[in-house]
């Protein structure tokens, strides 16, 4: 399905100029974006900045204000329960805290898309779940063990083998590395990039960390939060290779990357004050 | 249902202005972004409604997430339920005897309080029941997956979240009440006999006459039908909380909180409306209807 897709040039998700709107709060602004099949990308922006919302909306987790979100064609946000219930399998979200579900062992976890979608016997179940647990390096005995027993970096894993478990076409990751220490922050980059060898799948992720993008991205884009653009000024600031990234002139780009406050210290101390 | 009078982010620049003009614009505001946003919750309620009942009809959730809910609904739920409905029971012997004795109709206590526990206090009391200990932890737990997202990864495999989560919880109660009220009925009936004919030495054949005399089927049809709508408006009231819970502790605990408030008072307004219903379609049936005297 990949290849065909990537023979027909046709990008995997399509976004026309969609807005988010949130009470009387904009997220999201007018964001056009293709993503084609095969391709990494990493969404770069401050905390507030919409990036969550932006994937979700990929999926339908969350529905756009205004605009068009396509995936393979689909309009998302005109497919019946049914048809979305279907295309979903096609996708595989990584949440920033892994999101598993408490009440259920890892194996029930993992194995829950299984369960929902695929007509698999037990005995395929348990092989292909163990399989995944596996593949992200960890042992056959924590299928039984409940999320809350593991630490942070054994659940981030247990969710990304969750969501390859059906291999999807798109994976997400919402901020995979965010809350680990260096070292499983690596492990992370390096399943993803391992992920993205073994089986050609187009990949979203989500971070402020700078090692992950630079590892992981074949392209970059940073959003800016919206509330601190000018009316006309496009939310996203940045849209190219890592390479294009490191020579950007766009100072809120090289202040982004470097990790430096500049003056938004400053801003921030005008922002409080005026919305008092 | 969440909605407060809180801070109104609409509001015209007149309404910056001091003294009273400034301060009536920002009343009649505030008060209408209130009404605004009560009627949203509402429409958003009843979709919530909506889409569950259609789920009910169209495909009903797996063997495995029903029963687990049935067991926290009705197993778990009874003995606390037992135990109130033994002990208001006994409360109401308690509180009518005297009066009763006054009036020397110390043998109509069985009718007074059998026919009191049926049409009312065991139904709502299993309904209030039911509301604190399964209602509350209903929308804590389902308010805790929403905060952290276990609903979206449900959405994002491709389950829906109002089937798997709802649906089961929403048959529990519906099916489960019911049972829940008859043993409430029954263990208030046996502490008030008990206490009646044990500890107030009432003559136990008058007793058990003046029950059926006075207590029909109608009335435990009564309290049976009410239970079914208490225990809908119990699950459909925590779910939605829980789905709609703000972000973080507090959050939870006031879906908690507000799920046992407005499953309460649900309760109540339908108790009355019921009431009133039923007691039409009874003295239109019966015209001479029953007296206690």
């Amino acid at each position: 399905m990949i290849e065909e897709l990537i023979e027909n040039d046709e990008p995997l998700v399509q976004i026309d100029r969609m807005s988010v709107t949130f009470g009387n709060q904009n997220v999201l602004r007018d964001i056009s974006l293709e993503i084609p099949a095969g391709e990494t990308l990493v969404i770069l922006g401050e905390s507030g900045c919409g990036k969550t919302v932006l994937m979700k909306s990929m999926i339908g987790l969350i529905q756009p204000t205004r605009g068009v979100v396509k995936f393979d064609g689909n309009d998302i946000n005109r497919l019946d329960e049914q048809q979305l219930s279907r295309l979903r399998r096609r996708f595989g979200f990584v949440f920033q805290n892994a999101a598993l579900f408490d009440s259920m062992t890892i194996g029930q976890n993992v194995a829950f898309p299984l369960r929902q979608h695929g007509q698999f016997s037990d005995s395929q179940i348990k092989e292909m779940v163990l399989s995944r647990l596996s593949e992200v390096g960890l042992p056959d005995s924590v299928v039984v063990k409940k999320p809350a027993e593991l630490s942070g970096g054994m659940r981030k894993r247990v969710g990304l083998a969750r969501a390859l478990i059906m291999n999807p076409e798109l994976v997400m990751y919402d901020e995979p590395t965010t809350g680990l220490d260096p070292i499983m922050s690596d492990v992370i980059n390096e399943l993803i990039i391992r992920t993205r060898e073994r089986n050609p799948v187009t990949s979203v992720v989500v971070t402020h960390n700078m090692v992950t993008a630079m590892k992981v991205a074949s392209r970059v884009i940073m959003l800016m939060p919206e509330s601190r653009l000018e009316p006309d000024e496009p939310q996203m600031i940045f849209n190219g290779t890592v390479a294009e990234l490191k020579s950007c002139r766009d100072r809120r780009v090289q202040q982004f990357i470097n990790g430096e406050a500049g003056e938004r210290l400053m801003e921030l101390r005008a922002e409080s004050v005026h919305s008092t | 249902m969440s909605t407060t009078l809180g801070e109104n982010s609409n509001l015209p620049d007149e309404a910056r202005l001091p003294g009273f003009r400034g301060w009536f614009i920002r009343w009649v505001s505030n008060w209408g972004e209130l009404a605004i946003n009560s009627i949203i919750a509402l429409g958003d309620f009843g979709l919530f409604v909506l889409r569950t009942m259609s789920w009910m009809f169209t495909r009903l959730p797996r063997r495995e997430t029903i029963w687990p809910n049935f067991y926290r609904v009705g197993v778990s739920s009874l003995p606390v339920v037992a135990l109130t409905g033994t002990f208001i029971g006994m409360v109401l012997a308690v509180q009518s005897y005297f009066q009763f004795r006054q009036l020397g109709l110390e043998t109509r206590l069985g009718g007074v309080i059998n026919m009191t526990l049926v049409r009312e206090l065991g139904p709502v009391l299993a309904a209030t029941m039911l509301a604190g200990r399964v209602g509350s932890a209903m929308a804590a737990e389902l308010g805790t997956m929403r905060v952290t997202e276990q609903i979206d990864a449900l959405a994002a495999m491709g389950a829906n979240p109002i089937r798997y989560l709802v649906v089961p919880r929403f048959l529990a109660c519906l099916f489960l009440i019911p049972t829940l009220t008859i043993m409430a009925d029954f263990m208030g009936v046996a502490g008030g006999f008990f206490y009646s004919v044990r500890v107030l030495d009432i003559d136990i054949h008058h007793y058990w006459h003046n029950s059926a005399k006075f207590v029909s089927n109608f009335d435990l049809f009564v309290g049976l039908f009410k239970s079914v709508f208490f225990g809908s408006a119990i699950a459909l009231v925590s779910c939605y909380q829980g789905f709609n819970c703000r972000p973080g502790a507090e959050g939870v605990g006031r879906a908690s909180t507000a799920s046992f408030v407005f499953s309460f008072v649900a309760i109540l307004v339908l108790d009355l409306f019921l009431g009133i219903m039923l007691d039409s379609i009874y003295f239109t049936w019966y015209p001479e209807g029953t007296g206690l005297l």
